[in-house]
C-alpha cells in the first residue's frame, strides 16, 4: 500500500529579485514499511520537499502553484488547518535536522514530552488542564521516562528534569526521536537527522533510527546528502537535482548501476579508501529564479546534447523499478 | 555557461527601497515632518495674526470659539490660538534639534572612546553612564530644572543632560562590534591613528543606526520638552510653547476646550511624524534600535 | 553589590547637581526680594556655607539615618512626607503597569498571529498613536470625554469621601481589607483615568515588542517541530512560545517602569493625584531643595530595585541564564 504519494509538486518563492521556481514537478512515493531515501546536494530542494509535506514551509513567501500530496487518502494540500493538524499528528512524525535548535530552551525535557503525550493532536485544551490542575501530568512524565529509556538514554528519570542546554547534541537528537515516536506514527520524515552531529555520535543515532524503524514497522522518508547513509538505511532512493527527481531505483541497483549523469557524478564523488582519483561535478546548483531551460542539469552535464537545453526530460522507467529523467534514455534519445 | 549560472542581483539601494515601500506609513511621517518644518520656517507669513505669538492683548475678543476668523478660537486675552500654535512649531522643533545636537555631541564621542580605547577610560565612562541611567530621564530633567532659572533654554539643557548616556551606550555597543571587523584591523595594521580610526572608520559605519535613533528621539525629546513646559518648568508665558499652551488652557476647561486641544494635537502630529519616519528608516536601513 | 555602587554614584550626582550647578538654593527659595542677610542666614542654616565635602558627608550621614532634611514648604522631614505620599504613586504606577502588561501581551500575540492582516494594522496604528500622544494632553482629553461630557468618572483626586483606614496606603487594598465596598469602587473609579493615561504608551510598546518576539518565536525550529509533531496550537503558542517571548519582553518592562515613574510627574499633576511625583513637581516649582533631592533619590533607589527584580525574574524564567551562573 502507498502511504505517501507526491505528484507533480511545484513550489515557488516570491523574492525581491523575482519568483524562485524551486520545486519543479517532483514525483515520489513511499510504500508501507518502506524506507525511502531522498538524496541530493545542498540546495537541491530536499528540505523544501520535506517541509511542504510537513506543512512547515512558510507561505508566503512560498506557494504551491500545482501538485498533490496524497497521504493515505487525504490530499494534504487541500485539507484545512485543523484537519491537517489532526491527520498529521495521528499518522505522521518528524525528526528535525538540528537538535541544538529544535528543543524549546526554557522548558525541561519532561515537560515538553509530557505535554505532547497528553495533548498530541488535540485541537482544544481546557483551561484547567492547561494550568496542570488535572491529573495526568504525573502519568505523562512517567511515560516520557519509558520513552526515553527506549531510545537508550541513560538515567532517563534524571534527564526529564533537565533543560535542553544541559544535554549534548546526540542526547537531544535521541530525545527528539523519542518525541517523534510518541504518537505511534505510520510515516516518519527524517530531515538529515545526523548531519549536525559529531561523526562519532552519528553512528549511534543512525543505529537507533534503524532499530526503531524495524520495531515499529515505520514507513520513512529519509532525507540526506550522504549516499553512504542512504545505502545503509534505505530500500529505495530518489536522487534529486535542481528541484526535480533525476533518478530513482532500489538502493542496490542505483549504487551498482547508476544511469543519470548526475547520479554517476554523485557516486564517483564519494571519496574511497582505495585511493582512486576523487572526482566531483563541475559547476554549482542552478539559480532558481532564472533556471536553465530544458533539463536543469544540462549546464553541468558531461554528456550534453542539443535537446537538453530545449526540452524538459520526463521521468520514465528504463528498467524494473528504475526510473530516470534524462534525454539519453527518452524516446529518440541517444545510446 | 557562467552567464547562465550568474544573474545580476539587484543592488543594495534597490533592496532598501523595496523595504521602504513595504512601509507606506513612513512616507506619511516624512510628509508630516516636511510640512512642520515648512510651517516653522514660514510662520510669520502663514500665521493669520503674527503679532499674537507674543504678548499682544485684545480684550474685546477673549475666549472666542473656533470660527472662520479664528479657526482655533482665541485665548484668555483674545490672541489667535492658530497663530500661537503655528509659532509654537518653531520652539518644539528647535528644542528637539538642540537637545539632540548636544546629546549626540557629548554622548557619541564618549561611547567611541569607551568602546575603542577600553581599559580605564571604558570603565570610567560606562560607570558614569550607568549612574545617569539609574534615574528615569524625566525625573532627572526635573531635578536639573530645579536648580536653574525657569526658561526654554535651561529646559533644553536639562533634557540634553539626561539624554547623552543613551548615545554613549549606542556608540559603545556599535564600536565594540565594529572594532573586531576586518576594515578596522587593516587600518590598524597600516598604522592609522586612533582618532582617525574612531572618527573616520568606525563612526561612518554607525550612521544608519544613529540616524534611526535620532529620528525617533526627536519625537521623544519634543514630548519631554512639552511635558516640562506643561509643568511650568520650561518656556514661560507668553512664549507660545505647545506644552505651556495646553497647561494654560487647562484652567478654562471644559468650556474653553479649544485652548488645550489644538496645541496638544500639534504635539501629537509632530511626534507621530518622527515616529513613523523613524520606523520606516529602521526598515530602510535594516537596523535594530531600541 | 554593583547596585550599591551605582546608588552611591547616584547620591553623588544628585548632591553635586544640587550644590555645584549655578544658582543658589537659598536665594531661589527666598525669592529676589530677600535681603542679603536673610539669604546668608538661610545658607548657614542649611549648611551651605560649609566646604563641599563636609556638606556631602552630612548629606550621606542623613541618608543612612533615613533623614533627607527639612522641607521648606511642609516644615517636616522630607522622608516622612515621601513615605506618606509613596503609596498613591505606587498604586498608580502598578495599576498602569498591570493594564499595560495584561493588554499589551495578548494584543502583541494576536498581531503576531495575524501578521499584516487587519488586526495587525489596527494594532500598529494604535501603537504609533500610543507612543506619540503627549501624556498630559491625552489625560485632559479623557477628562473632557469621560468626566465632563459623559459624567462617568471623577475628574481629579483619589477618593470622594474619607480614605479607608490606612494599612498599606493603597486605597484599593485598604478598602478591601476594611470590607468597605463602596470605597473600593469609588477609589477604583478615581484610579481608572490616570492609570489608563499612564499606561497608553507602555501598552503600545509592550504590544510591539511582544509582536516582534512572537514573530521570531513562530519561526524558531522548536516551535515548528512542536507543531509538526502534533502539539495543539493553543499550547504551543500560549505556553511554549509565549514564555520565550515574554522573557525578552521583560527587560523592556523594567525600562518602561522607569518611564512610567517619570511620566507620573505629569499625570499626577493633571489628575491632582496626591502622590510623591506631584509633591516632587511642587517642590521644584517652589524651590524646595531638600524635597527635590529626596524625591529624586527615592525614585532612583526604587528604579534600581525594580531593575534588580527584573534581572532575577529573567534568570528564573530563562534556565540558560540561571545555569550559566
Amino acid at each position: 500500500m502507498t502511504v505517501l504519494s507526491i505528484a507533480n509538486l511545484k513550489i515557488h518563492f516570491d523574492t525581491i529579485d523575482g519568483t524562485a521556481k524551486v520545486l519543479d514537478d517532483v514525483c515520489l512515493s513511499v510504500n508501507e514499511a518502506e524506507v525511502v531515501g531522498l538524496v541530493g546536494e545542498t540546495g537541491c530542494g530536499k528540505s523544501v520537499t520535506a517541509k511542504t509535506i510537513l506543512g512547515s514551509l512558510p507561505m508566503p513567501p512560498g506557494k504551491v502553484p500545482d501538485g498533490k500530496i496524497l497521504f493515505f487518502c487525504d490530499d494534504l494540500l487541500k485539507l484545512n488547518k485543523h484537519d491537517r493538524h489532526r491527520v498529521m499528528s495521528e499518522k505522521m512524525s518528524y525528526i528535525p535536522q538540528d537538535p541544538m535548535t529544535s528543543l524549546n530552551p526554557v522548558f525541561t525535557v519532561g515537560e515538553q514530552m509530557g505535554d505532547l503525550i497528553r495533548w498530541q493532536g488535540r485541537r482544544r485544551v481546557g483551561p484547567l488542564e492547561f494550568l496542570g490542575l488535572r491529573r495526568g501530568r504525573h502519568n505523562a512524565v512517567a511515560k516520557a521516562v519509558k520513552l526515553l529509556d527506549r531510545v537508550e538514554i541513560p538515567a532517563p528519570k534524571e534527564i526529564v528534569r533537565r533543560y535542553p542546554i544541559e544535554l549534548s547534541g546526540g542526547m537531544r537528537q535521541r530525545v527528539l526521536i523519542a518525541m517523534a515516536l510518541i504518537g505511534r506514527p505510520s510515516l516518519l520524515i527524517a530531515d538529515e537527522p545526523t548531519t549536525a552531529l559529531d561523526v562519532t555520535i552519528q553512528k549511534g543515532v543512525l543505529t537507533l533510527i534503524e532499530e526503531k524503524v524495524e520495531e515499529e514497522e515505520l514507513s520513512v522518508l529519509y532525507i540526506t546528502h550522504n549516499l553512504g547513509v542512504a545505502r545503509r538505511l534505505c530500500n529505495r532512493v530518489y536522487v534529486m537535482y535542481g528541484g526535480a527527481i533525476a533518478e530513482t531505483a532500489k538502493t542496490k541497483d542505483l549504487l551498482r548501476d547508476p544511469i543519470h549523469p548526475y547520479t554517476c557524478g554523485l557516486i564517483s564523488s564519494i571519496p574511497k579508501l582505495t585511493g582512486d582519483e576523487f572526482k566531483g561535478i563541475d559547476g554549482r546548483i542552478p539559480d532558481y529564479i532564472d533556471p536553465p531551460t530544458g533539463c536543469r542539469f544540462h549546464p553541468r552535464c558531461p554528456q550534453l546534447m542539443p535537446i537538453c537545453g530545449q526540452e524538459k526530460p520526463e521521468l520514465i522507467e528504463v528498467k524494473d523499478d528504475h526510473l530516470v529523467a534524462c534525454h539519453l534514455f527518452s524516446r529518440g534519445g541517444g545510446r | 555557461m557562467e552567464q547562465v549560472l550568474r544573474r545580476k542581483q539587484k543592488g543594495n539601494l534597490a533592496r532598501a527601497f523595496y523595504r521602504f515601500k513595504k512601509n507606506p506609513l513612513s512616507l506619511v511621517g516624512l510628509s508630516i515632518i516636511l510640512v512642520m518644518i515648512l510651517i516653522a520656517i514660514l510662520a510669520p507669513f502663514i500665521a493669520p495674526y503674527p503679532g499674537d505669538s507674543a504678548g499682544a492683548v485684545h480684550f474685546k475678543q477673549m475666549f472666542q470659539p473656533p470660527s472662520w476668523k479664528h479657526p482655533f478660537g482665541t485665548d484668555e486675552v483674545g490672541r489667535d490660538v492658530l497663530s500661537r500654535v503655528i509659532f509654537g512649531s518653531r520652539i518644539s522643533l528647535m528644542l528637539g534639534v538642540v537637545v539632540l545636537f548636544v546629546a549626540v555631541g557629548v554622548g557619541l564621542p564618549l561611547g567611541l572612546f569607551a568602546g575603542y580605547l577600553g581599559g580605564k577610560v571604558e570603565s570610567v565612562i560606562m560607570r558614569i553612564t550607568d549612574i545617569f541611567l539609574a534615574i528615569p530621564p524625566l525625573v532627572l530633567a526635573l531635578a536639573v530644572t530645579a536648580v536653574l532659572e525657569r526658561n526654554l533654554y535651561n529646559s533644553m539643557f536639562a533634557i540634553a543632560f539626561t539624554w547623552w548616556p543613551w548615545y554613549t551606550r549606542l556608540a559603545y555597543g556599535e564600536t565594540l562590534s565594529k572594532k573586531e571587523e576586518d576594515f578596522v584591523e587593516v587600518s590598524e595594521s597600516l598604522g592609522a591613528s586612533r582618532t582617525y580610526i574612531m572618527f573616520r572608520e568606525i563612526l561612518p559605519n554607525m550612521t544608519s543606526s544613529l540616524l534611526v535613533k535620532i529620528t525617533l528621539d526627536m519625537g521623544y525629546a519634543i514630548l519631554v520638552g512639552a511635558a516640562l513646559g506643561f509643568l511650568g518648568l520650561g518656556a514661560q508665558p507668553p512664549t507660545p510653547e505647545w506644552g505651556t499652551l495646553v497647561s494654560l488652557g487647562r484652567i478654562h476647561l471644559p468650556k474653553m476646550w479649544w485652548l488645550s486641544t489644538f496645541a496638544g494635537l500639534a504635539i501629537f502630529i509632530t511626534v507621530l511624524g518622527f515616529n513613523l519616519l523613524g520606523d520606516g528608516l529602521r526598515d530602510f536601513f535594516d537596523v535594530e534600535v531600541e | 553589590m554593583y547596585m550599591v555602587l551605582v546608588l552611591f554614584g547616584v547620591s553623588l550626582l544628585i548632591f553635586f547637581l544640587a550644590r555645584v550647578m549655578p544658582g543658589d538654593p537659598a536665594r531661589l527659595a527666598l525669592g529676589p526680594e530677600a535681603t542679603q542677610e536673610q539669604v546668608a542666614s538661610l545658607r548657614h542654616k542649611l549648611g551651605l556655607d560649609r566646604p563641599l565635602y563636609t556638606q556631602y558627608y552630612v548629606f550621606l550621614r542623613g541618608l543612612f539615618k533615613g533623614e533627607l532634611g527639612m522641607s521648606l514648604i511642609t516644615k517636616r522631614d522630607v522622608f516622612k512626607d515621601l513615605i506618606q505620599r509613596l503609596p498613591a504613586t505606587l498604586e498608580l504606577v502598578m495599576t498602569a503597569m498591570l493594564i499595560a502588561i495584561l493588554g499589551g501581551i495578548p494584543l502583541g500575540v494576536l498581531s503576531a498571529l495575524h501578521k499584516d492582516r487587519t488586526i495587525d494594522q489596527i494594532s500598529r496604528i494604535f501603537a504609533f498613536a500610543g507612543v506619540s500622544f503627549p501624556r498630559f494632553w491625552i489625560g485632559i482629553m479623557f477628562q473632557i470625554a469621560f468626566a465632563y461630557i459623559l459624567g462617568l468618572l471623577p475628574i481629579t483626586g483619589r477618593i470622594s469621601g474619607d480614605p479607608p483606614t490606612r494599612i498599606t496606603g493603597l486605597y484599593l487594598l485598604d478598602s478591601l481589607i476594611a470590607r468597605d465596598f463602596p470605597a473600593f469602587v469609588d477609589s477604583f473609579k478615581h484610579l481608572l483615568l490616570p492609570s489608563l493615561t499612564l499606561s497608553l504608551s507602555p501598552l503600545a510598546q509592550i504590544t510591539r515588542i511582544t509582536r516582534a518576539n512572537m514573530i521570531e518565536q513562530l519561526r524558531k525550529d522548536y516551535s515548528i517541530v512542536m507543531r509538526t509533531i502534533g502539539m495543539p496550537e493553543v499550547v504551543n503558542i500560549y505556553k511554549y512560545m509565549l514564555k520565550n517571548a515574554f522573557t525578552s519582553t521583560l527587560t523592556v518592562i523594567g525600562l518602561l517602569t522607569g518611564w512610567m515613574i517619570g511620566n507620573a510627574f505629569v499625570i499626577e499633576q493633571v489628575f491632582s493625584w496626591p502622590g510623591m511625583a506631584r509633591y516632587g513637581v511642587n517642590s521644584v516649582l517652589r524651590n524646595d531643595f531638600n524635597a527635590v533631592v529626596g524625591v529624586t533619590l527615592v525614585i532612583a533607589v526604587g528604579y534600581v530595585v525594580i531593575n534588580l527584580i527584573v534581572d532575577l525574574l529573567y534568570g528564573y524564567l530563562d534556565p540558560r541564564i540561571r545555569l550559566k551562573r
